[in-house]
Parts: structure tokens; C-alpha cells; sequence
């Protein structure tokens, strides 16, 4: 038993957090919520093999697996990187093994951006920036190009979110599997992008508490700091448990999608599940500890907030969540 | 990262698990917080010992099997798994232990461990004065330089099952010109004796689990002082580190009580109300987040690391969790929460109401919560303390 990360993974988390810090900073998170379309980091991290990093060597990519993707998608999550690298992580082992060989090249090479629409899930994501879209539709699973795809654009409450709700045909379609396979590789990425949301989810609550520590350090009221009245400290303490309790459950449940272990759903799940609760919960102690100035646009804080109300229902809301922990663990029928 | 256990450590498991299904007696035992369960639960203990499974992580010369900090938790998790007798030790070899294996000499060690560990000297702690709980450091008890020793006059609370241990452990104010922190001194004192008075206080739940202890003029002779005189406060911190974190409370224990609780909703969950549900998942995934949480933190220890103010952390979200875990399962035994022990009609509920009345305690002991957050928001987050 070992609970921890190796240096190299360690290393790979530190390169994606520089890349990050220089090149998704919080202006350019602004930009994208004012539709202005500035340089993101989606190039850079590919370059660095980031996106592809899930798939072998021979496909093009570095051949890790979902334990050494956590780090830079907690990362991601921190920076609120406006880009679908969950998706990217999450889809393209699945879509180069089964015929999609030359979208999951592009992708991983950073020339595409692939957006996930399982089951009868009622939104996609980076609906706008999308070049393909992975659907399973209950009975196979395809790649649709953006073209083939009618999409009713939606305003997301995180204006960094293109959101859509999608009306897939066939035309143009990549099959990449039918039957039992597709209901078997649409489940592990739809675990897959649930583990990597809660990830990111984590990476959001740590960079909102961070945010708040700092406020609360700086600002004074009646002569002192607020951070040094207790009231606060105890939010920002009870915020800070929450997610340093998220955080073990996510990292288990990457490991647990590494290995193929049989109660990978229910182990995505406990991290979910957590990481949507704790993000949900740091973002509102964050937001009462900023006062009135969290809440207004100007703030930085809503660009990470609203990211995490997003995410939070995404890929599984907590219900769902709950709701498979429970059948799994209460022999229900 | 590496999830699974290895061969070595699954042998170990397999061994305690065989041991504990031969010997965990088959009817619980009375409380060990009452006069007559105490003799058993030392009895029990006697028994653990000889069989060497009472301080498993311990050097084999006290008694240990030299385990991993893993075969700790895993011995831990089988233990309550088993529904094994709470530790009446508890105090002795989670509490004190740790500290003379840190700060103790040579002769302290051998002298102290090995009967410890075989609840042949039985130890309580003796931390809080009835002035002094939260705020340890303005405790009032002294220590008076002597021939050969110190006299101890004062008075500690809260002493937990001080009414039937041997000795305890606490601070003693040994320099009357320094305050607070400083020229504070651990000593290991009777709790039987010239000048020792015991006072049983009765708990919330009723069983005799406290005790409050009155010295006057006690002697205590100079190998009874552990580390360094003036330097307690130090010394007593790697004691209090530990209570609070990784060792008195195992997650061993609170995978069995969500695993009950789990079982308790499968016989009630016809007639219970429906939402309770998602209280059982919750308190489920509340379990697992904390198994998962100590196994990074003892895989940071075993690397050399160490808990510090994470301890904090850990107390918080255990005693918490707990409390609401036992809410769960009262909200569903419904009108019979009410059935204590000795009611006829009460199956295992008066177990869950006790529990409960247990689980109240945590967030208060060991520092409480509202202290921890202290803890935690000033050297976690580094907030300004004034």
C-alpha cells in the first residue's frame, strides 16, 4: 500500500501548473467569459503531450494513465482553464483504440477539441469550440463531427461554458462500437469524465479557498484583519476539511479507473459525490468571507464559483451519485 | 501509488482476523467505563497481550510485532470489524506510549511499556483542571523540588476511567515564576496512595467514566519525570498530536459503525422514512473519505513525514462524522431511541443510544472543536491570530 504520488508524477503536476500560471491566468479566464476569444494554454498543453497523455506510445501519446492525470487536472481546476481537457483525457484512449485513430491524433496534437454527450444526458459542453462530439446513444457509440450535429446554443451561468443541447443524426458518423462493447466503453468514459471533473472540482475549491485566506489576511475591519476573528477562521477551517477530504477519494478513484478494479463506479462515485459537495460548500464559505465584493463580476471569485455550480451537476449530478453508491452498497434491486 | 496490500500484509490480516474470529467474546462485554467491566476488559486484555496483538506496531522486546503502520490500520480495521472490546489501555499505549518512546530514558521504557501493554499497570490520562481545559497552559497544579524527587499538590478532571487505572499522566507547574507554556514539567503520578484522593464522576451515559484526582503533597520520585523539567509543554504536545490524529481514532472504527449502519438500514428501511437513505450513503462516503485520508497521511509518515497540525484536521471531521452517523441510526430505531440499556424491549438500540452519547464527547475532548479550528486556520491556513 502506497497513497501517494511518485516524482514524476509530481513533476508532471508542477510543469502543467507553470504552464498554467503563465498562460491561463485569471485575465485570460475573463477573456473567455467576455467571448473575446484570447490564446489559451490548449495549444501549449498539448505540446507538453498533456492532452494526449492517456494514450500509448504507439498511439501518439505518453502512455500514463488516470493516476498520473490527477495532478494536472486538479491543476486545470485551479487555473479554471476554459478548455475540454477533462473530455480529452477522459475520451481519447477509448476513441483511438476503436477506429477514431486520426480525430484522437488531432486532439491530442491540439488541432481538435472533442466534446462528450453520453446517454440521455441533456447538455454538451464546448458545444462551440467543439470539432467532434463522442455519443453513445444507447445503442452505439460514435463520433459525430460538428457539422452533423444541430445544436441549440444555451447561456451557461459560467459564460466560459458553451453549452448546447444537441441533436445528433447519423450522417457522417464514426461507429465505434455497438451493443454490450458500446455500453461498456461509453460507461468507462462517462467514469472517466466524472472522475476527472471531480479532479478538477478539487483543484476549483482549493484555488476559492485559497482566494478567500488571502482576502481575509488583508482585509481589516474594526482595526484588525477579518481572518482574525473566529468566526471566519472556523468557515475557512471547515471549508479546508472539506476539501482535503475530497481530494483521497478522487485520487483512489484514479487509481481504481487505472487498474480496471470491478467497483470503479462506485469508487468515481465517492469522488464525485465529494468533490461536488466540498466545491459547492468552499464556494459559498468563500463568497460570505469575501462579502460584497465576491459578489460582484468584477471579483475573480465567480469565475471559479460558477465553474464549480457547472461542474458540480456535470457528468452525474450529486443525486445520481448518490443514488449508484446506494445500489451498490444496500443490495437494492 | 500502489492500492494494494501485499502479500506480507494480507497474511497479517488473515492471521488477526483467524485470531480475533477464535476469541472476540461472542456477547459484548459490560461497558469498560464500570467497575465490573472494567475487570473484564482487563481481562481481555490480558489476553490480547499474551497473544501479542495488543500493540501490534510496538517493538517485539515490549511486547509489539514490530508492524507497519499499515498492519497497524489493518489490525485496527479487523478489530472493530470483529466487534472487539473497546481498549481500557487506550489512554496508556495510544496516549502515553508514544510519548516515552519519544522523550523517555532507557529505564523508563523498560520499566513502563511492557506492563502497560499487559494491562498490568492500568494509565489515565490527567490533562484538564477544572480551571484549565481549552486553555491548557493556564493549568494551576505545582510541583515542588524535593530530596530525591518532586511533591505534587493540585487538582486534575476529567480523568478518563481514573476511577479504576493505577497511575496517570499530565503537567505540573515546576517553575512559579514563568506563566503559562513555560516551566511546565510531565510527570507520571499515583493515582493511589498518600495524599491522592479519587473522585468517580459519573458521564453523560451514566457509566462511571471519569474521575477527578486531588494531590496533596504527593511524592513523586525523579524517574517519574518525563523529558527534560521546565520542558512539559513540548513534551506533552507529541502526546496531545496523537490523540487528536491518526492513533486514537483508527478509521477501522468508523468503517464498522457506517457498516452497521448500513446493516441497521436493511432491517428498517420498509418502515423508516425514506429520506434517510441518503444520511446512510453519506455517512458511508463520510467513512471512506477518512480511510482514504489516513492512508495518505501514513504513507506520508512512513516517508518520513509527519501529521503536525493535520491532526487537527483529522479530529474535527472523525468526531463530526461520528456524531452524525449515530443521529442517522437513531432517526431510524424512531420512538425506541428513547430504550436505554435495560429495557427489555431494546434490542441493539440501546447500543446505538450509547454510542451516540459516546460520539457526543468527541467533538469536546482532546481539544475541542472549536480550539482544533483554531488549530487549523492559523498554522494550515496561516490567518493572523490577533
Amino acid at each position: 500500500m502506497r497513497f501517494g504520488f511518485t516524482e514524476d508524477q509530481l513533476m508532471l503536476r508542477d510543469t502543467v501548473r507553470e504552464i498554467l500560471a503563465r498562460e491561463c491566468t485569471p485575465e485570460v479566464v475573463r477573456a473567455v467569459w467576455e467571448k473575446k476569444s484570447p490564446k489559451t494554454p490548449y495549444g501549449t498543453l498539448a505540446e507538453a503531450g498533456v492532452l494526449g497523455m492517456t494514450l500509448t506510445e504507439e498511439q501518439g501519446g505518453l502512455g500514463l494513465d488516470e493516476t498520473d492525470a490527477a495532478l494536472p487536472l486538479e491543476e486545470a481546476g485551479y487555473a479554471a482553464l476554459p478548455e475540454p481537457i477533462v473530455e480529452a483525457i477522459a475520451a481519447l484512449p477509448v476513441v483511438a483504440a476503436h477506429g477514431g485513430g486520426a480525430w484522437a491524433e488531432k486532439i491530442a496534437a491540439g488541432e481538435a477539441r472533442l466534446s462528450i454527450s453520453i446517454g440521455d444526458a441533456r447538455l454538451v459542453a464546448f458545444a462551440e469550440q467543439a470539432d467532434v462530439f463522442l455519443r453513445y446513444d444507447g445503442k452505439k457509440l460514435y463520433l459525430a463531427p460538428r457539422e452533423e450535429v444541430a445544436l441549440e446554443m444555451q447561456v451557461s451561468v459560467d459564460r466560459t461554458r458553451s453549452i448546447a443541447v444537441p441533436r445528433f443524426t447519423d450522417e457522417g458518423a464514426t461507429v465505434l462500437a455497438e451493443g454490450a462493447e458500446a455500453a461498456e466503453l461509453a460507461a468507462l468514459v462517462f467514469d472517466r469524465a466524472a472522475l476527472g471533473s471531480a479532479l478538477f472540482l478539487n483543484g476549483l475549491s482549493r484555488k476559492m479557498l485559497e482566494l478567500a485566506v488571502e482576502y481575509a489576511k488583508d482585509r481589516v475591519q474594526f482595526g484588525r484583519p477579518i481572518g482574525s476573528q473566529q468566526a471566519v477562521k472556523h468557515r475557512l477551517a471547515d471549508a479546508l476539511i472539506a476539501l482535503e477530504f475530497a481530494k483521497p477519494l478522487a485520487y483512489r478513484a484514479a487509481w481504481s479507473v487505472a487498474v480496471a478494479d470491478p467497483e470503479r463506479s462506485l469508487h468515481v462515485s465517492l469522488a464525485k459525490l465529494r468533490a461536488s459537495e466540498a466545491a459547492r460548500f468552499v464556494a459559498k464559505q468563500s463568497l460570505q468571507v469575501h462579502g460584497a465584493i465576491g459578489y460582484t463580476i468584477e471579483h475573480d471569485l465567480h469565475l471559479w464559483m460558477k465553474r464549480a455550480w457547472a461542474l458540480a451537476a456535470a457528468y452525474g449530478t450529486e443525486d445520481f451519485h448518490r443514488d449508484r453508491i446506494g445500489r451498490a452498497i444496500l443490495n437494492e434491486a | 501509488m500502489d492500492l494494494r496490500f501485499t502479500e506480507k500484509e494480507e497474511a497479517f490480516r488473515a492471521e488477526c482476523r483467524a485470531w480475533l474470529e477464535a476469541n472476540v467474546p461472542k456477547e459484548p462485554l459490560p461497558s469498560g467505563d464500570t467497575a465490573e467491566g472494567f475487570a473484564l476488559h482487563v481481562e481481555w486484555e490480558k489476553k490480547l497481550f499474551e497473544a501479542r496483538w495488543a500493540v501490534v506496531s510496538w517493538p517485539e522486546e515490549y511486547g509489539g510485532r514490530g508492524a507497519s503502520l499499515f498492519e497497524w490500520l489493518i489490525f485496527e480495521e479487523e478489530y472493530y470489524r470483529a466487534g472487539a472490546p473497546n481498549r481500557v489501555t487506550q489512554n496508556g499505549i495510544f496516549l502515553l506510549a508514544p510519548t516515552i518512546f519519544e522523550f523517555g530514558t532507557e529505564e523508563q521504557k523498560k520499566r513502563i511499556l511492557r506492563p502497560m501493554a499487559a494491562a498490568e499497570h492500568l494509565w489515565a490520562q490527567g490533562w484538564s483542571e477544572p480551571n484549565a481545559g481549552s486553555d491548557l497552559a493556564s493549568l494551576k497544579s505545582t510541583a515542588r523540588r524535593v530530596e530525591g524527587g518532586w511533591r505534587l499538590t493540585g487538582q486534575k478532571t476529567w480523568c478518563t476511567r481514573g476511577a479504576f487505572c493505577d497511575s496517570a499522566f499530565g503537567l505540573f507547574r515546576t517553575d512559579p515564576t514563568q506563566e503559562r507554556h513555560k516551566g511546565l514539567t510531565y510527570f507520571l503520578f499515583p493515582l493511589k496512595g498518600e495524599g491522592v484522593t479519587v473522585r468517580g464522576v459519573d458521564r453523560l451515559d451514566g457509566d462511571l467514566g471519569f474521575a477527578e484526582v486531588f494531590l496533596e503533597d504527593v511524592f513523586v520520585p525523579d524517574r517519574d519525570v518525563l523529558g527534560e523539567v521546565n520542558k512539559g509543554w513540548e513534551v506533552a504536545m507529541a502526546t496531545t498530536s496523537s490523540e487528536r490524529g491518526l492513533s486514537l481514532r483508527s478509521p477501522g472504527r468508523f468503517m464498522a459503525t457506517a457498516s452497521r449502519l448500513v446493516d441497521l438500514y436493511k432491517r428498517y428501511r420498509e418502515t423508516c422514512d425514506p429520506a434517510l437513505r441518503k444520511e446512510v450513503i453519506d455517512a458511508y462516503a463520510a467513512a471512506e473519505a477518512y480511510r482514504w485520508y489516513t492512508f495518505g497521511t501514513v504513507t506520508r509518515m512512513s516517508q518520513g513525514g509527519e501529521i503536525g497540525a493535520d491532526s487537527s484536521m483529522n479530529k474535527v471531521y472523525w468526531s463530526e462524522m461520528d456524531v452524525r452517523t449515530h443521529e442517522a441510526a437513531l432517526a431510524m430505531i424512531g420512538d425506541r431511541l428513547e430504550l436505554d440499556e435495560g429495557s427489555p424491549a431494546a434490542e441493539d438500540h440501546a447500543s446505538w443510544l450509547k454510542g451516540f452519547q459516546f460520539a457526543l464527547a468527541g467533538p469536546i475532548y482532546a481539544g475541542t472543536n472549536e480550539i482544533q479550528r483554531n488549530i487549523i486556520a492559523e498554522r494550515v491556513l496561516g490567518l493572523p491570530r490577533k
